[in-house]
């Protein structure tokens, strides 16, 4: 084995912190995107008439049966036979943000059913209005069971963004390839990215646990 | 589930339909994607294999284990559950070279996916061992039956029960993963799917059949599971 430390800061390590900064915003991005995403599905899903329920469970389930590389790549070749073209990294966030759009409405569905039924028949007999209904009685109640889900689909986002290097965006892994197709040197930059992944996972996963911790003794208490 | 089997089923009939109506187009690309699906299937397989061995093994490991085993089980879980799948296929065939360790790119994706599946499936594992009731555990140290026993007649029945609808879910996950497998020069459904696409700019009728194909094998997987559930938890009491 042959690792190059001056090879790893001189050229790698400066590469790296720039894709960095692209995966990071690919991740916040895509993240915002099926947070709201998955708000709409869930309401579509949980709608009265079977006429819209119907077709966005079925939309849900298609879009978690396939795979999500598929899903960049048909967006990516799709949309500009529509006339619309946007940057590889709009389209891998589009993409990303949709698939996980449908995860999330699950994880929204499972909070809201948790909140017990006799809370919306209380706050009906108490005649509070809606907006008051959602604010203090059952957003707080739903949440708790929802941040620890949405913070592992955080890093699940994170780490789905690896997929963009295949539609050329300028992340971790497309600059760790560039690198090891202009030097042919593989080694320190997959590496690198490897690490960069598993330590910025590991402080993801402990930043959520506060937050976890800091909404179930804020709202609970 | 019986409307699910019925969009399969529609499914199929809509390819058949297709097939027939353009059949000048799709007799070029449809070949070489369903030669791309024979590899997705394979790889699906072999890895589907090390991701339950592994799954077991470190599953129990971190249950049951202590010392040195437990550090490991809990060091592979880890690793592999904090990086990126694709990174670690990348890391498998570009850098284990370097290691003199040289691998065949089907190797290296069967490892790559089912590694990396395996420590989400570990955690799977651990739950439903913890959730069989400890009554059963101390009934066999009452009956002085040996550990080995204890862990393969008594236990993983019934962990593995509770285990089904979890690993099932992987399972659709794990043949969803394998579309990465062209990142180590594989080619499979999506792999010939874009490179059909270049050749034939025919985007939606190319990628609408790919998807069905990936749909369809998730709903059989499904459909295997509901099945694998009812067999397994048939002894068992009803939970509530």
């Amino acid at each position: 084995m042959d690792w190059r430390w001056d090879f790893t800061f001189d050229v790698v390590l400066p590469k790296m912190w720039e894709a960095a900064g692209v995966t990071v915003w690919a991740t916040v991005a895509s993240f915002v995107l099926a947070l709201i995403g998955g708000l709409i599905l869930m309401l579509l899903k949980t709608h009265r008439s079977p006429w819209i329920s119907r077709p966005a469970t079925e939309f849900i389930e298609f879009i978690r049966a396939t795979p999500l590389l598929v899903q960049i790549f048909f967006l990516f070749f799709l949309l500009p036979d529509f006339g619309i073209t946007l940057p590889p990294l709009t389209t891998g966030i589009l993409a990303i943000g949709i698939y996980n759009s449908a995860l999330c409405a699950e994880v929204y569905r499972a909070g809201f059913q948790a909140v017990p039924k006799g809370q919306w028949e209380a706050c009906i007999a108490l005649n509070l209005s809606t907006y008051r209904t959602f604010r203090d009685v059952i957003i707080p109640q739903s949440l708790p069971p929802i941040v620890p889900a949405l913070g592992n689909y955080l890093v699940a986002i994170f780490k789905e963004t690896p997929l963009l290097s295949f539609v050329a965006v300028a992340e971790i892994m497309q600059i760790s390839k560039l690198i090891g197709a202009e030097y042919y040197r593989f080694t320190e930059a997959v590496t690198i990215a490897g690490i960069f992944f598993l330590v910025m996972s590991l402080i993801a996963a402990f930043l959520i646990r506060l937050v976890e911790n800091y909404v179930k003794r804020s709202i609970l208490h | 589930m019986v409307p699910r089997i019925a969009i399969v089923i529609g499914l199929a009939a809509f390819l058949a339909g297709l097939s027939v109506a353009t059949f000048a187009e799709l007799k070029m690309f449809l070949p070489a994607i369903l030669k791309g699906a024979v590899v997705t299937v394979q790889i699906s397989v072999l890895s589907w294999l090390v991701f339950m061995a592994m799954s077991l093994i470190a599953g129990v490991a971190r249950a049951r284990s202590t010392g040195p085993v437990l550090w490991l089980a809990v060091g592979y879980i880890e690793i592999f559950r904090g990086t990126s799948l694709l990174v670690i296929l990348f890391w498998l065939f570009f850098v284990m070279p370097e290691f003199g360790l040289t691998m065949s790119p089907v190797l290296a994706g069967v490892l790559g996916i089912g590694l990396n599946f395996g420590a989400y499936g570990a955690e799977i594992a651990r739950g439903a061992i913890g959730a069989v009731p400890r009554g059963q555990t101390e009934a066999t140290i009452a009956l002085n039956i040996s550990p080995w026993n204890r862990m393969t007649r008594i236990v993983l029945p019934q962990a593995i029960a509770i285990m089904i609808p979890g690993m099932v879910n992987l399972t659709i996950e794990l043949i969803k993963a394998t579309a990465l497998v062209s990142a180590v020069t594989l080619v499979d459904i999506t792999y010939a799917s874009v490179q059909q696409n270049q050749l034939h700019f025919r985007t939606v009728e190319i990628f609408a059949i790919t998807l069905m194909l990936y749909y369809c094998f998730a709903q059989f997987v499904r459909f295997g599971g509901d099945a694998l559930e009812e067999r397994f938890s048939r002894h068992l009491s009803k939970r509530v």
